[in-house]
């Protein structure tokens, strides 16, 4: 008896890298396309891959692409470790193993009918994107639609044309606000709680979807309380260690849950008791 | 009274039996894994015989405490756990997952192909064929499975054995995992070594088990023995030396601040040795490996524990920076969150983490203080 | 009298008065008046004397540094339903920073002089200022503490 590829989830297909684009000083854009040949790359919204470079390491990433459409596999990366530093030196025409998708997605059927507010920070921006397609490609399935975004700077504002034909568009509110301005910002200067106070959706009946940093995430969910949103319709994004992305590891466990196979989008009730529990 | 009253799937064998049941899995090609002598402990090792067996060696298990000693009746299995667990077989410490190489225009990835072996298991207590069925809802029954786990558990074939001496740090009674051995077995021993001769009591628990136990020589299993095997196995349930509270899984939901943690933190070392000897911990860290000339690659997965810092690192830092959180991580994984995640508790009883550690720290009793700190009745 | 009556409507439409009893919006309307700030006017500048609060009916303020050899520093943008200024309620009543308008601004401002005389004689008036004030001051520096976490900086 001998173990089969096709059966092992730790098994990495080689991806080759098309192209890749700057979007800030630590973050970047690899567009993907499996060294077998084309095919498309099925995943659902807020699902990630675990990205391996060869003799460095492996580390989960979300999807930032269209889940709609048949192009390459798109993912957005901040470097900020080994793994992902060694990404960001690739350039197109390197292969890296890819492994996924895996993971839960953002809720966008359940959503259909509501109002439908993501809310975002830093690079949170990215695993939320394919919602963003999502939804605008099924525009009229949903109530309003309010995208709101925080940044640390204006320079950190990840995806800013893409925000800003978002916010050109009459279907959607998109509102960013920056933590510190600098140079030229003429846009607002706050916390992005804030935007939930004042954005223009109806508490009662929206689903919030929230992704970013840890504790601007505990915000948030308080802010949404706050203006009513219920925790049974929030939803948000974990991060936590993940060395198999399939429950055989044991890293990425988040109390009762496995970040990597429940998550990483959890709904809020879900993780409640233990979401501000000291080191979890 | 009349034979049709016995099981018939419950036969009898003496040493003799025992040695041809061991003979004929060797013979069917599998690797037997049985108790071994080593280091002053009893381990698990590679066993061709009967003769391979230690006999008439007892251990003496305490918090922190472990010694062997003899005893004259010649018994092989009047002895429990020693700081082996069957995991390391079907899961081993180190595995190449796979390789790697730079290709023209690519990579190329290699998966492991090695032949999976067959293995017998003699000597599985009903602690540790608890935890082969929790480890079998984590790595084969889940969402995803883990091939080698899968098909090496799947090739096994399980010869348990009832514990008629409990050990000092036992409390499988109170978890509901022995001392009688639950389901999973292919055969079930119940050694009576101190009647008028060394006997065996033999139940088939599967078809391949009825088959190989049909064409050993034995002999109908006779009221006596059967009635001193239950005495035996109802005497070793009342004498656990521990026992673990029934609502341990509540008491540790509703403790997560509790301050005994940093009490536990005061003793603990954070050596990983409880992770290590625990029959269920799965827990699993990946490391590349590259050859010299950067060529080739290989994954390799290792056994790690919640008990080191790296386990919950994040870019910029750890999640668990204390050894209280790490602690209160694996004790409300163990007998908490893993109902909730498998739907059965990951601790049986077996009690190696209490003996293993270099301090002596005792999960029974953690549990109950986390109970009494938090002022539960 | 006409004027006085569009304020009080004003007032009484604005979140931060909300619920509050007629006889105390007319009591409050009778310190209002409405004012008007053109792009970058300045609605307050740091050190000068503070003697009045500001709801923001329309457009952008940002309260802002001015520091040496750089722009100004915008320490957060407030818009319609934000309230700002509480330097009047504690000494040494003088701004603590510019308060600039981004936008073209229309803004409903509450003299303080006014204000304390009438709290002198209906303390109650006063407490049912403080009690809309203090969430606002608290949210604030909520917003502070947040924004000094750092959340989105780069763990490196």
């Amino acid at each position: 008896m001998s173990l089969t590829a096709a059966a092992d989830p730790m098994l990495p297909e080689p991806f080759g890298i098309l192209r890749k684009r700057r979007e800030l000083s630590d973050t970047f854009t690899l567009e993907l396309e499996p060294l077998g040949g084309h095919r498309k790359f099925a995943f659902r919204p807020g699902q990630f891959n675990m990205l391996y470079v060869f003799g460095v390491g492996e580390i989960p990433i979300s999807i930032s692409g269209d889940p709609d459409d048949d192009g390459p596999l798109v993912h957005t990366i901040r470097a900020v470790g080994t793994v992902s530093d060694a990404l960001r030196t690739m350039e197109p025409g390197g292969a890296v193993g890819v492994r996924g998708p895996f993971g839960s997605a953002w809720p966008v059927e359940s959503a259909e009918g509501r109002d439908v507010v993501l809310v975002t920070g830093g690079v949170g921006l990215a695993p939320m994107r394919p919602v963003i397609y999502h939804v605008l490609t099924n525009r009229q399935r949903y109530g309003k639609v309010v995208i709101l975004y925080g940044a640390r700077t204006p320079e950190d504002v990840l995806f800013r044309k893409q925000l800003e034909q978002w916010r050109s568009r009459f279907d959607l509110f998109v509102d960013v606000s920056v933590d510190r301005a600098t140079g030229r910002w003429r846009g607002r200067v706050g916390v992005v709680t804030k935007l939930i106070e004042r954005a223009g959706f109806d508490p009662h009946d929206a689903v919030a979807f929230v992704c970013g940093p840890e504790v601007m995430m505990r915000f948030s969910v308080q802010a949404l309380n706050e203006r009513g949103v219920a925790d049974e319709r929030i939803y948000l994004s974990m991060e936590r260690n993940m060395k198999c992305a399939v429950g055989f590891c044991g890293h990425c466990q988040f109390g009762g849950q496995f970040v990597c196979k429940d998550g990483p989008v959890f709904r809020f009730d879900a993780i409640r008791d233990i979401f501000s529990v000291w080191e979890v | 009274m009349s034979e049709r009253a016995v099981p018939t799937n419950i036969r009898m064998i003496d040493r003799d039996g025992l040695d041809a049941l061991i003979r004929d899995l060797v013979g069917q090609g599998r690797r037997v894994i049985g108790p071994a002598l080593r280091d002053g402990a009893l381990v698990t090792g590679p066993v061709a015989s009967v003769d391979d067996l230690p006999a008439g060696v007892i251990d003496h298990q305490e918090a922190g405490g472990y010694h062997l000693d003899t005893h004259g009746n010649g018994a092989l299995f009047h002895n429990v756990v020693g700081p082996h667990t069957w995991k390391r077989y079907l899961y081993p410490p180190v595995r190449t997952l796979w390789s790697a190489r730079r290709a023209a225009g690519g990579l190329e990835v290699m998966a492991d192909d090695a032949p999976v072996p067959r293995y017998a298991f003699l000597g599985v207590r009903g602690c540790d064929l608890a935890a082969l069925r929790v480890l079998d809802r984590v790595l084969r029954d889940d969402a995803f499975a883990d091939p080698y786990y899968s098909a090496s558990r799947d090739a096994l074939f399980v010869v348990a054995v009832n514990c008629t001496r409990p050990g000092g740090t036992c409390f499988c009674a109170s978890m509901g995992c022995g001392p009688r051995v639950g389901e999973g077995f292919d055969l079930a021993l119940t050694e009576l070594p101190c009647e008028d001769r060394h006997v065996f009591l033999v139940e088939a628990g599967s078809e391949a088990g009825t088959a190989l136990l049909a064409g050993l020589p034995s002999e109908p299993a006779d009221r006596a023995a059967l009635a001193a095997a239950e005495a035996r196995l109802a005497e070793a349930a009342e004498s656990m030396g521990r026992e673990m509270i029934p609502d341990v899984a509540q008491v540790l939901r509703d403790g997560l601040n509790s301050p005994h943690w940093a009490t536990v933190a005061e003793r603990c070392l954070g050596c990983a040795n409880c992770t290590l000897v625990c029959p269920t911990c799965f827990c699993s860290t990946v490391e590349d490996v590259t050859d010299l000339s950067g060529a080739e690659a290989r994954r390799e997965r290792r056994w790690d524990s919640c008990f080191t810092l790296d386990f919950s690192y994040i870019h910029g830092g750890h999640i668990r920076r204390g050894g209280d959180a790490r602690y209160r991580q694996w004790i409300t994984h163990k007998l908490a969150h893993w109902h909730d995640q498998f739907g059965t508790s990951g601790c049986t009883g077996c009690g190696r983490c209490i003996t293993w550690c270099p301090v002596g720290i005792d999960i029974t009793e953690e549990a109950k203080a986390i109970k009494n700190r938090e002022g539960r009745a | 009298m006409v004027r006085i009556e569009g304020l009080e409507r004003i007032l009484r439409e604005h979140p931060f008065f909300e619920g509050l009893s007629a006889d105390y919006q007319d009591l409050f309307a009778g310190c209002a008046a409405n004012e008007r700030f053109e792009a970058g006017g300045f609605v307050g500048r740091e050190g000068e004397p503070a003697n009045k609060f500001y709801l923001v009916r329309h457009g952008i303020v940002a309260l802002e540094y001015a520091v040496p050899a750089r722009p100004p520093l915008v320490l957060e943008t407030l818009e319609e339903g934000d309230v700002f200024g509480w330097s009047w309620m504690v000494p040494p009543h003088t701004w603590a920073f510019d308060v600039r308008a981004m936008t073209l601004v229309r803004l409903i401002s509450l003299d303080a002089e006014c204000l304390r005389g009438k709290f002198e004689s209906d303390h109650r008036l006063g407490y049912e200022l403080f009690r809309r004030f203090v969430p606002v001051v608290a949210k604030r520096l909520a917003a502070a503490r947040m924004r000094l976490l750092d959340m989105y900086d780069s763990p490196k």
